[in-house]
């Protein structure tokens, strides 16, 4: 009845895992129980769970990710204490239960704090960039956001009910296989990546039609923002690779649940097909996170610089030059693996050649701020502090590139080290900085500053105190992944980067502290404007939130920076002659009710009940056949709503209009 | 709207794909000619055939309209070219090293 | 998929914002199919180096049969000329043609679904199931993932006449008939993949 789900999946074998599960279950109780106390069910429902409002769906992404960066982050601090510890020791934490923490960090940092934090920036910022009412596809969009929910809601889970994989976030057979892996954690693992990234490749498909389809009128390409440039590259890079990650999970799903040998070590398996799979998606991946990354810092540059950004052209072809070259590089994380020398040497050389295009954009950012009338907003602070450590990054990953440098370095501490020198500083400040930028847009407020500035501190300086001992452990020969070890001689570099840790658990509790602060003062700091920092981009020309369609009119689009275009010629704001009728998506429950159903039909596959996989599945279908059919799908704002609306922001507006 | 096609497209289409199918069955069926002559035919046929089916069902042309259809369609064999050439060049590659 | 709001100030009048609808969808879905096409590659690449790994088990040559791949074939490649004449009826208004040919094109797929079911079965039964070696779980994995996405082209099928019939041709209706034909041709394209790569050269 219910597959292999028993009492005894509880974490009662330990104190840390039951701990954790109390945690999980305490704060998901204590959500509930808030939002109950605010009586907030229905408003929760009808104006953000069920909404298809681009705006609505980003920051719910956006939350997603916080709350999963929280989780992952514990994850990391449990494992800089224990290798803190563990010189000749068990530490405190067994292997087996270390070896979860590590595969989780891996899984939900990647998954699920940075694929949803870029999917919510590029939700709520690039429809408004390029002057349209909303995505291609709201309902699809609903729907991405739900599946990605499902895929975290599974990792969730797995601290409560079960365990997680110890595979790593790699999940390499055939230690992942069923003969190594018997149970349910990497079964977690899969369902979790193979629901939410259904969800992604959906996303990619809608960011690219809409942004090939629904530009204002006047948006040529060579028009658009440079963060609206990265989203479209980022999108094409999620509908091609995405596909990869689908047929490594999938097959090794296959051998896992039917006996198939795609991986196996007997009857013909052939496990390193499964390497080059997973990474023909991962190294596409790495670009998809870093792009739309690379796209905030040249908004943030211009803007806070007061600057045209320079080399915009050379920016568009340097991006897109690293979507496509992304696909030639992938063999280069398994170097180790046993190719000859030739296979070797074109991988890193590939590798190598695509440090280049973003050299080309270093110097357009430094360009940009040359001259410029510099502030030092925190996303300001975030894109200086990225450009410096990050270069750092990328020449330690030229330096991998080298295959002769790699067999010595990979799978060491050196090479964590690198990739979260590419992450924490490129990825992470950049969804940071756009998350403080375009926060003023999607709530009508500013952030706090001052609590900005300090997380920002303490972020940069845990980052290098972390990580920076972890070059050298590298270079000393220490493994990734260890559990205990007997090198007194790596204990300091492990203590400096526990260290480290506990700095950047500072710089995450300002950004707590920011987000408090800043809904405090949220009445001093509004945004009545909406255009907080004269921007330049056909963002801050509408209201702080938006209304529902964005603009009442669509702009007419003459440049490059189509407001400070229209800000010079003096029409800025102007009230239009009249209002027209817009029709606009309603919303639907349909996206939660499939990503409730995905989540349970994960379950059900990861516990092998199969009754209430084949109802999940059915429901699904039924589902998405019903939704397919229906033609009633949006509402008509009349001329005269719309006016009213647009109304009460002139007279916010003032003098401005 | 995208052109349909004709009657006519569909009928030239279908025939089309009949030829470059009965051949390479036709070759295998007989064992007339060499393994490796075998493989160039039954390789040219498919992709001639799925040029056909891209051109007679699916309506891809240089015409404006199919302009995106077709970058799409250019820029995925691409990919695929990368994808599936690199893989097969690192697996074989990697066999022949480990093969006894 | 579902709709988008009005541009109307810039692109005027519903005729055309219908169009662009229409558009967007066919795009979009184009995009979902360029990434069915990469699952597929990976799949055909993935046989294409286990195509050898017997485990000294039954191999392609004594498991495949050459007519009943050219079968399949006919089948298929009728149907999507069927449903092209499915698509020209849509186009012309003619309900009934509609319909006549989505039926036709209906029961030559399930004829191929028929018969590649009991290839699989017959497979199974004697012993060259996916679980027994590396080559036979990527045989069933490649040509089973085309049997689904044909299969579901099959019930789509059937909503599609339901949708005729109850609608008409609506913009809508006549819109996802065009999508659906886009999956249908698709499909066929990976199928002169598959007996190409799979079946040909495993019976040379």
């Amino acid at each position: 009845m219910f597959g292999k789900l028993t009492i005894e999946a509880l974490p009662l074998y330990s104190a840390i895992a039951a701990g954790g599960a109390l945690v999980t279950v305490g704060g998901a109780a204590l959500v509930v129980l808030v939002i109950t106390w605010l009586r907030a069910w229905k408003y929760l429902w009808t104006e953000w769970l069920t909404s298809v409002d681009h705006k609505r769906i980003g920051v719910m992404y956006i939350v997603l990710a916080l709350i999963m960066l929280l989780r992952g982050f514990v994850d990391a601090i449990m494992m800089r204490a224990q290798q803190a510890m563990a010189l000749n020791s068990g530490g405190y934490l067994p292997p087996e239960h270390f070896d979860q923490i590590f595969s989780s960090h891996g899984t939900i940092m990647i998954f699920f704090m940075a694929m949803p934090f870029m999917t919510g920036l590029v939700n709520l910022a690039m429809p408004l960039q390029i002057g349209t009412r909303d995505v291609a596809f709201p309902f699809l969009n609903s729907l991405s956001l739900w599946l990605s929910a499902a895929g975290a809601g599974l990792v969730m889970v797995s601290l409560v009910i079960g365990k997680f994989s110890t595979a790593g976030w790699t999940g390499y057979p055939p230690y992942s296989g069923i003969q190594y892996n018997p149970g349910v954690g990497v079964d977690y693992w899969i369902w979790a990546l193979l629901i939410s990234g259904i969800g992604s490749t959906l996303s990619g498909i809608n960011f690219v039609v809409t942004i090939l389809k629904r530009r204002a009128p006047g948006m040529t390409l060579m028009r658009m923002t440079p963060f609206t440039w990265t989203a479209l590259v980022t999108s094409v890079l999620m509908i091609f690779a995405f596909p990869a990650l689908t047929v490594a999970c999938g097959l090794l799903a296959l051998d896992r649940l039917l006996g198939m040998h795609f991986f196996t070590n007997d009857h013909g398996g052939n496990m390193m097909n499964y390497v080059n799979l997973f990474w023909i998606w991962g190294h596409p991946e790495v670009y998809i996170l870093i792009l739309p990354a690379f796209g905030v810092f040249s908004e943030v540059v211009s803007t806070f610089a007061r600057k045209r950004l320079f080399g915009y052209e050379s920016l568009v072809y340097a991006t897109a030059a690293i979507g496509l070259l992304s696909f030639t590089v992938w063999l280069h994380h398994f170097f180790t693996m046993g190719s000859s020398a030739t296979v070797n040497a074109f991988f890193g050389i590939m590798t190598m050649i695509i440090a280049v295009p973003t050299g080309v954009k270093v110097f357009n950012w430094l360009l940009t701020m040359y001259r410029g009338r510099i502030s030092f907003h925190p996303s300001m602070l975030f894109t200086i502090g990225f450009i410096v450590t990050f270069v750092i990054g990328g020449m330690t990953g030229v330096l991998l590139a080298m295959p002769p440098a790699d067999f010595l370095l990979h799978n060491t501490t050196f090479l964590v080290a690198h990739f979260h020198n590419m992450i924490i500083p490129g990825v992470l400040f950049g969804y940071l900085a756009g998350y403080m930028y375009w926060f003023p847009k999607a709530f009508g407020f500013k952030m706090n500053e001052p609590w900005g500035v300090r997380a920002f501190w303490f972020w940069i300086v845990g980052f290098y105190l972390a990580f920076m001992p972890l070059y050298v452990l590298g270079f000393m020969g220490m493994p990734r992944r260890m559990e205990q070890y007997n090198d007194p001689a790596w204990a300091p570099w492990l203590m400096a980067a526990a260290a480290g840790a506990f700095l950047i658990l500072i710089g995450i509790a300002c950004l707590a502290m920011q987000v408090l602060a800043t809904f405090r003062d949220r009445r001093r700091d509004a945004d009545v404007t909406g255009d907080p920092y004269d921007g330049r981009t056909l963002e801050w020309a509408t209201a702080s939130p938006p209304p529902a369609y964005n603009f009442a009119i669509l702009p007419q689009v003459r440049d490059r920076e189509p407001l400070l275009d229209m800000k010079e010629r003096g029409v800025a704001w102007q009230k239009p002659a009249k209002y027209e009728d817009i029709e606009m998506p309603k919303s639907s429950a349909v996206g939660v009710v499939m990503g409730a159903f995905a989540f349970g039909l994960g379950f059900a596959m990861v516990w092998h009940i199969w009754w209430l996989a084949a109802a999940c599945g059915l429901v699904m279908w039924v589902t998405m056949i019903v939704r397919s059919s229906d033609d009633d799908q949006e509402y008509r704002l009349s001329a005269a709503e719309v006016a009213r609306i647009e109304e009460a922001r002139y007279r916010a507006l003032g003098s401005r209009a | 709207m995208e052109s349909h096609g004709t009657r006519a497209n569909y009928i030239v289409g279908f025939v089309l794909a009949v030829v470059l199918t009965a051949i390479p069955f036709a070759l295998v069926a007989t064992q007339s000619l060499s393994r490796t002559q075998t493989v160039l035919v039954i390789a040219a046929a498919a992709v001639l055939q799925i040029l056909v089916h891209l051109r007679f069902f699916l309506h891809m042309s240089l015409s404006r309209s199919a302009r995106e259809n077709l970058l799409a369609v250019a820029f995925t064999a691409v990919l695929i070219f990368l994808m599936v050439g690199g893989s097969i060049w690192v697996m074989l590659d990697l066999h022949l090293r480990m093969a006894l | 998929m579902s709709t988008r709001p009005g541009t109307m100030a810039a692109h005027g009048g519903g005729g055309s914002e219908a169009a662009e609808l229409h558009e967007q969808r066919a795009l979009g879905f184009w995009l979902y199919l360029m990434s069915d096409a990469i699952i597929f590659a990976l799949l055909f690449m993935t046989y294409g180096i286990m195509a050898g790994n017997t485990d000294g088990g039954p191999t392609g040559k004594s498991l495949f049969d050459l007519s009943n791949a050219a079968y399949e074939t006919a089948l298929l490649l009728v149907s999507s000329m069927t449903f092209g004449f499915a698509s020209l009826a849509a186009r012309d208004g003619n309900r009934g043609a509609v319909l006549g040919w989505l039926v036709l094109t209906f029961v030559l797929g399930a004829g191929f679904v028929f018969l590649e079911v009991r290839e699989f079965v017959g497979m199974i039964g004697a012993g060259a199931g996916p679980d027994r070696s590396g080559f036979l779980s990527a045989f069933f994995t490649l040509v089973g993932t085309h049997g689904v996405h044909v299969s579901t082209g099959l019930v789509w099928i059937l909503i599609m006449m339901g949708q005729v019939t109850v609608k008409g041709l609506t913009l809508p209706v006549t819109s996802r008939l065009f999508r659906l034909g886009l999956f249908w041709h698709f499909l066929d394209i990976a199928w002169v993949g598959i007996f190409s790569v799979v079946y040909l050269p495993g019976l040379m």
